[in-house]
């Protein structure tokens, strides 16, 4: 445990270095700062904030996540030959890049809020809602980078499935999805469907913002069937689950490649 | 009524028999006095709960409660029933009216009466709570009617107009009843400055009621909103409609209504800000459409509509349409999901705005669709569509969007 | 030292090591040495755990490898190419190492100063030339004083000065008792500092021995064209 804080704390220093986290953190405040200011209150700042989150942050995470690891394969090497264990190594190495960009994220977000204020009280559960989810994307997408960064060596080829793989969460998956819903439209698809979003954790992430910004419209469905579903303690825990399981199933995975690896 | 007399008798006869004591009743019962009133007497009903229902007023007359008097139907029968010109109502708490699935019983009714004024009384867990057929100029004031039934079927409505004219509703509160304000066959009714909240099914029903208005008034959290059917020239201004959620729900909804006017409203939280079937030439300005599951949802049949410096903001959906038919005019309007640019600074938006997304047209055939929303995969369909529309209707566009809301007046 | 028991490893269809016994005395200085492609590294690295095995046993100090990461601590590695975090300078890579490895390193202050680092101790390392993070690379190997030194090809991408005073510290090394291993191309580098001779071809080990050995072995005059006899021999065999 205290070998994977050093390796931490060592991986944050070098991170800070590296700038990208403060740029992260900075488009984050600049933009979040610049909607309040120009694009009018929290509400509506929050709207335009909801679709950034749910495009950037999974998209940076699985790029920088994979760029950083093949970045520091020297690195990883070094601390190898040292007495440091590779689950310990991984472990640090992960965590000294996710809590840096979730944290810069949240901070980045947050703190316009603190300084503007909010239109109304369930823009401070949004708020809290969205930094949430895009914490737990920034956990679950580094996760994947890093598996894949560690189950492919070439670079470019590791870049090129963390993007596809981002693409595929991101748009294709929901485009199947459309597409059973129409093929399927004479049943009833409603429980297929939420089984579907459990699948795909930036659907996760999109339907717990939805809950929040568009519940007049979710009510407005017939029984209200998700807004049922995933307002109901069941439903929560059932999504919490599901994102729990995402952040921690890439990361087992990338952890037993990393282990079994030749460096 | 006679044995009645046998009971009082009965006490007396009693009293002096049994303990030597005598008993006077000093107060008739409140029929009695009723019955013994003059025209245009005033009574004061003081304090006491009368149960003696139902009372009936035949002749002009001034009801006033004073400290409190409660009319108890005890849940079998009405509560007072004015059959006569120029009766005024003041003050008092109605409770109990009967529930009956044959009769529509009410706490007060008004039948075939002129110039009535109801004010200041309390209404509770009564089936209907003001009744008015056949009734005329008259004021329903400041009631304050509640309810807290769960079924529809044995809930009546809390105000009730049927073939009335010239009427005037202010400041009522009600809640809990089945429609919270139920207008049919209604000449010049003003409908002002009510709260109309958690009832069962509409918080305003409204048919066949030509040349009314209704302003002011808040709307809120009812179980299918406000439904405004069959009528002309109705007048809609600076009412508020909030919170009224579920499939089948309306901020408001109107069906063949003509030549009428919804201004200054704001629609905030509906499932559904103003759903259209079949409504001709009705003008919508000056509107705010807040946080709405649906900004508006119109029905092809619908001709001639004009919406014009209405603000549309935080709306999953601004507006929808049954088909790529469209007869309406958007023109002027505030869109927060407008995005073009105004190079010549006239506050006018350079590029036209259409506020149909492809996906609302999705959703609209395959309902469990909707859990896409804000899916980037979705949006990049909504831009393609917007760029070139085959599915949704090429003329719904606003080709004046303003770059800046509209200031509320 | 390090007992090398049956290692077999391929990398996909490519068999690399195939069946290596080796047996590294401790207290010596040990040169392996092979063509390009002849499992040098990849041995160094299965003796690090940098590269996982196929089959066989590595023995370190008397300890069998089994994912323990702490046998580690007696050696000291300086890889082929040293790179490093970009960002941080040598006083922090060492400062970190040092964290790393329980707090206590050896004063190299001469080194440093035979090596001209003691001016790049605050630059970042990516802004290092190449011969000067192979300084490095060295420094770090040997900061912890450990009992076993392994060097992949350490004197390559030296000026001549560095190279010197590297050769004379393993000489120094060996002599305080420490085991060194390193892998080399350069002949004379080797008869200059090797106790024992490892020769690996195709993965196997085909030389195992003083130099002079393979000098009487083959009738050579130096280890070059011994080395080159026995690969001609083999060849044509």
């Amino acid at each position: 445990m205290r070998t994977i804080g050093k390796i931490i704390k060592y991986e944050v220093r070098d991170i800070l270095r590296s700038k990208f986290v403060l740029f992260y953190f900075i488009f984050f405040l600049l933009l979040t700062e610049g909607l309040l200011r120009f694009g009018g209150g929290s509400t509506k700042t929050l709207a335009s904030l909801s679709n950034v989150v749910l495009l950037v942050i999974p998209l940076m995470a699985i790029i920088f996540g994979a760029m950083y690891l093949y970045h520091s394969r020297e690195f990883t090497e070094l601390l190898l030959t040292q007495p440091v264990n590779r689950h310990q190594l991984f472990t640090g190495l992960y965590l000294g890049l996710a809590v840096p960009l979730g944290l810069s994220f949240g901070a980045g977000l947050g703190l316009p809020f603190l300084f503007h204020g909010f239109d109304d009280a369930g823009d401070v559960m949004l708020l809290l809602v969205m930094i949430g989810s895009g914490v737990f994307l920034t956990f679950i997408f580094t996760a994947l980078a890093f598996w894949i960064s560690v189950a492919y060596n070439e670079r470019v080829k590791g870049l090129g499935i963390s993007i596809v793989l981002w693409l595929f969460f991101a748009v294709i998956y929901d485009g199947l999805v459309l597409l059973v819903v129409a093929w399927f439209a004479d049943y009833p698809l409603e429980k297929a469907v939420i089984t579907f979003t459990l699948f795909n954790p930036l659907d996760l992430a999109r339907i717990l913002l939805l809950l929040q910004m568009d519940a007049s419209a979710l009510m407005g469905y017939t029984g209200a069937v998700f807004q049922r579903f995933f307002g109901s303690f069941w439903g929560i825990s059932t999504a919490a689950t599901a994102l729990m399981v995402w952040t921690v199933m890439p990361f087992w995975m990338g952890m037993r490649k990393f282990t079994q690896k030749d460096f | 009524m006679r044995h009645r007399h046998f009971f009082f008798l009965f006490i007396f006869v009693s009293a002096v028999f049994l303990h030597g004591k005598t008993w006077v009743v000093k107060t008739p019962t409140l029929a009695q006095i009723i019955t013994a009133a003059e025209p245009f007497d005033t009574i004061i009903v003081d304090g006491g709960i009368h149960r003696n229902t139902p009372y009936e007023i035949r002749k002009p007359l001034v009801l006033i409660g004073e400290n409190g008097p409660v009319l108890d139907g005890g849940g079998k029968t009405e509560i007072l029933i004015v059959h006569h010109d120029s009766v005024v109502i003041r003050d008092l708490t109605f409770q109990n009216a009967g529930i009956s699935f044959v009769d529509d019983n009410a706490a007060l009714r008004i039948e075939k009466a002129s110039h009535i004024r109801v004010e200041n009384n309390r209404f509770k867990d009564n089936f209907f709570a003001v009744y008015l057929a056949q009734a005329a100029q008259c004021t329903i004031r400041n009631n304050h009617i509640t309810a807290s039934n769960i079924r529809e079927t044995n809930s009546g409505n809390g105000i009730h107009l049927w073939y009335c004219e010239d009427i005037l509703i202010e400041g009522n509160q009600v809640s809990g009843q089945r429609d919270g304000i139920y207008f049919e066959f209604v000449m010049n009714g003003r409908i002002r400055n009510n709260l109309s909240e958690n009832n069962l099914r509409y918080g305003l029903h409204f048919m066949f009621s030509d040349t009314c208005e209704y302003t002011e008034n808040t709307f809120r959290n009812n179980g299918a909103g406000v439904a405004v059917m069959y009528t002309e020239a109705v007048k809609m201004h600076r009412n508020l409609f909030v919170d009224n959620w579920g499939s089948a729900s309306y901020g408001l909804l109107l069906k063949e209504i003509r030549d009428s006017e919804i201004t200054h409203n704001i629609f905030r939280g509906n499932s559904v800000g103003i759903y259209t079937e079949s409504s001709n030439r009705v003008m919508v300005s000056q509107n705010d459409f807040l946080e709405n599951g649906w900004g508006v949802k119109i029905q092809s049949s619908s001709l001639e509509n004009v919406f014009t410096a209405n603000n549309f903001i935080g709306n999953s959906f601004d507006i929808a349409t049954a088909g790529r038919q469209n007869h309406s005019r958007f023109d002027g309007n505030y869109w927060d999901k407008y995005t073009g640019y105004d190079l010549d600074r006239d506050g006018v938006g350079d590029v036209a705005f259409r506020p149909v997304r492809l996906f609302a047209y999705i959703v609209q055939q395959n309902p469990p669709a909707l859990i896409l929303m804000r899916s980037l995969f979705v949006d990049l369909l909504d831009r393609a569509e917007r760029l070139l529309p085959v599915i949704t209707p090429p003329t719904l566009q606003d080709n004046r969007p303003l770059m800046e809301r509209v200031n509320p007046l | 030292m390090i007992k090398i028991c049956e290692l077999y490893k391929s990398f996909g269809a490519l068999q690399v090591l195939t069946g290596v016994n080796l047996s590294i005395e401790a207290g010596k200085i040990t040169a392996i040495l092979g063509p390009n492609g002849s499992g040098k590294t990849t041995l160094i690295k299965s003796i690090l755990g940098l590269v996982k095995p196929d089959r066989g046993e590595i023995q370190v100090g008397g300890e069998v490898l089994n994912g323990d990461c702490r046998y580690r601590n007696a050696i000291g590695y300086m890889p082929q190419i040293g790179r490093f975090p970009e960002n941080l300078s040598m006083q922090d890579l060492m400062k970190m190492l040092t964290d790393l490895r329980g707090g206590v390193h050896r004063d190299e202050n001469d080194r440093l100063a035979q090596f001209s680092l003691h001016q790049e101790m605050d630059k970042p390392l990516g802004t290092l030339s190449g011969g000067t993070r192979q300084k490095v690379s060295a420094i770090l190997a040997m900061l912890f004083n450990p009992k076993i030194l392994i060097l992949d090809e350490p004197t390559s991408g030296l000026d001549p000065v560095a190279s010197s005073v590297l050769k004379d510290t393993l000489v120094t090394e060996r002599d305080t008792g420490k085991t060194v291993i390193f892998t080399s191309h350069i002949m004379s580098e080797v008869e200059e500092l090797a106790d024992v001779v490892v020769f690996l071809l195709d993965g196997k080990i085909q030389f195992h021995g003083p130099p002079d050995e393979i000098l009487r072995d083959t009738g050579e005059a130096n280890l070059e064209r011994g080395i080159a006899r026995i690969m001609q021999d083999r060849a044509t065999a």
